[in-house]
């Protein structure tokens, strides 16, 4: 089954990570922009980290036959940084018109702090200048207000609930958020956000409808196969295949896919200047269903040879 | 003679069908006194959305027609978007001296837009001012951005010194760009880059690896130069497999 991790910070992980997400049948993902652990206190530092999630990750992912796009925007933590936040929403226009930028996120609010709201509210406004969907980070703490309260922003600011996904929902707030006409993410994540099992759950209880599946992996304790294991464990489970399809792979899509970025023929037929310019000829997608996937690892887990 | 600026114009407007009004609007935009970086930031981003990414696919007439225009110039692999996101560089009548904001856009762009960039770079205004901006798209990780640059472009021919030169031939050789389509390949061969691409040879026979016959033409009009005649005689004393590449 082919499946779309909307929701992953490659740029913190291996490339036997990349090789393990390809060979699970990832052909897609997604990074968006966040912050890296440790806070930057240059805007410069900020202007080249959406640079290499715009060029050098992708063309990392590219070389294991997989898809990656990006969401741009300035995070919540670091919105609080007034002095950053200000030299960063400067620049975010140039970088929400590159190629493959899939929605402005993700953004939203960490401590609801006043400057958080600010900034929440400026980058919902290019979003909606722009026509690009919003992924919204939903804060840890004090989740299920923070969650109604970024529903609420995003309609005073006049965007469509279509055109917005809200992230690491969990079993309190997933009602609300569906109700109101929202995309509702779920982060797979062990310990904070959520896992498998409450995932599979929570299919039987909701089924697919606008339900998106991810796994938030980063820097953190994570799990990059966070996906494909619900996957896996929700067709154990007995939950139909069309609702295990569309929550970890058609939602995704046809969430992001409203910005005119990602579509599905991207991976399954990629144009030929894409080859081209991206994935070195056809070496690595060679067209028809599946990507081929070239195994650098291959050598270092096998022999104890290394050339 | 057409100029470069107005062969892209002819053959993007030829393609752009139902955007041609958006094309010229734009273009009329970007070459007004009034215009801002920001027009440019805008077209440069809205270009692959509007016209598309196919290929420029150019007839015989019109290559010959670009080879006219600048010696050097090949346009045969160019996409429309990327020929779009040139002609609005050279369209665009900034304050700034070209270099700078050529190293602006270079900083910020994707990949795609970054190939177009530099595959454009024969067709700029003060190329001798680029040197640092060619220089960092050399040291790119992105192999299609090195071959920008290093391929079917007249630029490193024309404007590199020589070790600049030799050092993207090397490169070339390292990350397993062809040597083929580098423009003036022959003329440029040099006994210094003779010297490196021997020793490189050599490496390659220490490390059990093969040897890219490609560099060996690279090599043989200096086969007699004292210092690479002793390396290839050793190399034949120990079996190494290059006669027939070095006269």
């Amino acid at each position: 089954m082919m499946l779309i991790d909307p929701h992953a910070h490659m740029i913190s992980r291996t490339t036997d990570d990349y090789e393990a997400m390809a060979a699970a049948g990832v052909v897609a993902l997604i990074e968006p922009a966040f912050w890296l652990g440790q806070p930057r206190t240059f805007v410069g530092t900020y202007v080249d980290y959406l640079s290499t999630i715009v060029g050098w990750e992708r063309f990392r992912a590219g070389q294991f036959g997989i898809r990656h796009y990006c969401t741009i925007g300035l995070n919540s933590k670091e919105a609080n940084n007034e002095e950053l936040a200000e030299g960063v929403m400067e620049w975010l226009p140039r970088f929400a018109l590159k190629e493959g930028v899939v929605a402005i996120g993700e953004i939203g609010y960490d401590e609801q702090t006043a400057l958080e709201d600010k900034y929440f509210r400026l980058q919902l406004t290019l979003a909606k200048e722009l026509g690009l969907p919003v992924m919204v980070h939903t804060p840890h703490r004090d989740k299920k207000q923070g969650t109604s309260r970024s529903m609420d922003v995003c309609e005073e600011m006049g965007l469509d609930p279509s055109m917005v996904i809200i992230d690491h929902n969990n079993e309190e707030t997933v009602g609300e958020v569906l109700q109101r006409g929202y995309w509702a993410g779920f982060s797979i994540y062990p310990s904070t956000k959520m896992g498998n099992a409450r995932m599979v759950e929570l299919l039987k209880q909701y089924g697919s409808e606008r339900i998106i599946v991810d796994s938030a992996c980063d820097w953190g304790i994570s799990d990059c196969l966070g996906v494909a294991k619900t996957a896996q464990l929700a067709l154990q489970s007995g939950v139909p295949e069309s609702t295990v399809r569309a929550v970890c792979y058609g939602n995704a899509l046809a969430a992001y896919g409203q910005s005119g970025q990602m579509k599905e023929s991207d991976w399954l037929e990629p144009p030929a200047i894409d080859q081209r310019t991206l994935y070195e000829g056809n070496s690595i997608l060679r067209g028809g269903r599946d990507p081929v996937i070239e195994e650098p690892g291959t050598q270092r887990r096998k022999g104890l040879t290394i050339e | 003679m057409t100029s470069p600026k107005d062969l892209l114009q002819q053959w993007i407007g030829e393609r752009a069908g139902a955007e041609r009004p958006w094309l010229e609007n734009q273009l009329a935009i970007l070459a007004a006194p009034a215009a801002t970086e920001r027009d440019l930031h805008l077209f440069l981003g809205f270009a692959p959305r509007r016209l598309g990414k196919a290929d420029l696919a150019l007839s015989p007439e019109a290559l010959a027609a670009a080879e006219a225009a600048r010696p050097g110039w090949q346009p045969g692999d160019w996409s429309i978007d990327g020929a779009a996101r040139v002609l609005g560089l050279l369209t665009f009548s900034g304050d700034r001296p070209f270099a700078e904001t050529f190293k602006d856009l270079r900083r910020t762009s994707d990949a795609a837009e970054m190939i177009a960039l530099y595959r454009g770079l024969p067709l700029y205004p003060e190329p001798e001012s680029l040197h640092f901006e060619v220089g960092e798209g050399l040291r790119s990780n992105l192999k299609p951005v090195f071959e920008a640059i290093a391929h079917n472009n007249p630029y490193p021919r024309d404007h590199f010194d020589e070790h600049r030169w030799n050092h993207m031939i090397l490169k070339a050789l390292f990350i397993g760009a062809a040597l083929g389509p580098i423009t003036g390949l022959q003329d440029r061969a040099n006994p210094e880059l003779a010297r490196i691409l021997v020793q490189y040879a050599r490496e390659r026979w220490a490390a059990g690896r093969p040897v890219m016959e490609e560099l060996w033409p690279l090599v043989g009009p200096f086969a007699e130069t004292p210092e690479i005649r002793t390396q290839l005689d050793r190399a034949r004393a120990e079996g190494r497999v290059i006669e027939e590449f070095v006269s």
